[in-house]
């Protein structure tokens, strides 16, 4: 059924369709449609589950791995502060193992107050042992949800994970969304069967003190072959739920006009949509470039990104958050991972914090840049702010 | 040698937490004075573990007749860690919280 949606409607529509048991969740800007979604679909009577109004963000995450503990699916919502206060208990998730989804609205970090979208707060959460996937439009984020659920609960998987959207861009803009049918949903989802839970017939402890010569490193070893593994499912479900529900997702990074590109911009999230149409107005003036999107943050596509290193002369890798040493997240890891694998330049640019508007314009001016950095096969400054008030280099 | 790597997903313990005697975590051990206790059960309802239980109404003795018959409680120092919120609640002021090396631990 189409459906005229904002991204977090469509966001509470796919928790609906995944049928959670249990919601725990406290308000915050820019998700707080959310969680009211998905409340009034409760008292309607549409969505048969258990709704806990917490005192915050840490009591929600404590109620969902609690709930999810007892053996059902839960959900939340968070952004910013929240996911910061979260933070504790995010590590206690995915050590526990318990493939919670959440659906996160990027948000700034103050201060300065501000509720537009930046990507600094996931970024800070990248290391918790969750998921995290970057949406670019509404029928991503319905979709994702879905596709989480089934990738986060598989037994070899058992990690939680984060759908993230960008704040007003998608979480408040409304776009014609196509709904799946509830049956086809239950179909493609199955009943939650939880590797372990609580069970008061066969008492047991969960998380449990470990001495240092007990299995801890093992245990988070195992996470990280879970995270392995998590790739596999990933190309699996996505390529399912494509044929199921007649999409056409690429699992972890999606290419746009990257054949014979003379440079590539690597983005997150809803910049991608804007640089394509960049992309186009670019090759019409005889500029061969692309954009490759990045979906998948964690598991990070290290393999996708050496594949597409290949296809081109140069990457310019854009951020929406600045980390303070190695530049930005996703340029510093794209570098990374990009090691001894190729001797194309990489140039990141940090955009948009705090929300600014990142414009065709200025795309446009960033793809100059990096069609000449790829000419000259060198580059000028690893990593450049774009759009500083009085700089005129990018106005 | 192949690595070895624990069963479950995340660390469960099937040892029930009765196994698991907390008592030696406490300093201050709550000690009932009979003689006061009115046999109201708030120090039960309170205890954040189960560290207070009941005992037949013979067990000890009664500071009224009339409360005699009623069942009287006792502490389980295997868990109790010493928070002291027993004493605190008791409305009798009943229960004295002693320092654990001025009784000589008996564990």
């Amino acid at each position: 059924m189409k459906m005229i949606l904002t991204g977090n409607e469509s966001a509470a529509w796919g928790a609906r369709l995944s049928r959670p048991k249990v919601i725990a969740a406290y308000p915050i800007t820019p998700q707080t449609s959310i969680i009211e979604t998905i409340a009034a679909f409760i008292a309607n009577g549409e969505m048969d589950a258990r709704y806990i109004r917490v005192e915050s963000e840490h009591s929600a995450m404590a109620a969902c791995i609690a709930a999810q503990n007892t053996g059902v699916r839960t959900f939340t919502a968070t952004s910013a502060h929240g996911l910061a206060l979260m933070h504790e208990l995010l590590i206690w998730a995915s050590g526990a193992r318990l493939p919670i989804v959440m659906s996160v609205v990027n948000r700034a970090m103050a201060p300065p107050w501000s509720v537009w979208t930046d990507q600094l707060d996931t970024m800070a959460e990248r290391d918790s042992g969750w998921i995290q996937l970057y949406t670019q439009n509404n029928q991503e984020v319905l979709d994702s949800i879905i596709m989480s659920y089934k990738i986060a609960e598989k037994h070899n998987v058992l990690l939680p994970t984060m759908v993230i959207e960008d704040a007003f861009i998608l979480s408040h803009t409304a776009e014609g969304v196509d709904v799946p049918d509830q049956k086809k949903v239950d179909d493609f989802l199955g009943e939650y069967d939880p590797a372990f839970k609580l069970d008061p017939d066969d008492p047991a402890g969960f998380g449990s003190l470990i001495m240092p010569e007990g299995p801890y490193m093992e245990f988070r070893y195992k996470m990280a072959l879970a995270f392995e593994d998590a790739r596999n499912e990933i190309k699996k479900v996505v390529e399912e739920y494509n044929e199921t529900f007649e999409r056409n997702y690429s699992p972890f990074i999606e290419e746009y006009r990257t054949e014979d590109a003379d440079a590539i911009m690597v983005v997150l999230g809803t910049i991608g949509s804007t640089a394509k149409d960049v992309v186009d107005r670019m090759h019409e003036k005889g500029k061969k470039v692309g954009v490759a999107r990045v979906r998948y943050f964690r598991p990070f596509p290290a393999e996708e990104l050496r594949m597409l290193a290949r296809k081109t002369d140069m990457l310019g890798v854009v951020d929406r958050s600045y980390s303070f040493g190695p530049g930005a997240d996703l340029y510093a890891e794209t570098r990374s991972v990009l090691y001894k694998h190729t001797d194309i330049p990489v140039k990141g640019y940090v955009m948009g914090l705090g929300g600014r508007d990142i414009t065709p314009q200025i795309l446009e001016k960033v793809f100059d840049d990096m069609l000449s950095v790829a000419k000259e096969g060198v580059v000028d400054k690893e990593v450049e702010w774009v759009g500083l008030h009085g700089d005129e280099r990018w106005s | 040698m192949p690595i070895i790597l624990p069963e479950d997903p995340t660390p469960i313990a099937k040892v029930p937490s009765t196994e698991n005697k907390t008592g030696g975590w406490r300093t201050f051990r709550p000690v009932i004075h009979y003689e006061k206790c009115i046999r109201c059960y708030i120090c039960w309802k309170f205890c954040p573990d189960a560290a207070i239980y009941f005992a037949p109404p013979e067990a000890h003795e009664s500071p009224k007749e009339a409360l005699a018959k009623f069942d009287t409680v006792e502490i389980n120092y295997d868990f109790c860690k010493g928070c002291g919120i027993c004493a605190n609640e008791c409305p009798v002021k009943a229960i004295e919280l002693v320092l654990e090396e001025s009784v000589g631990g008996d564990e």
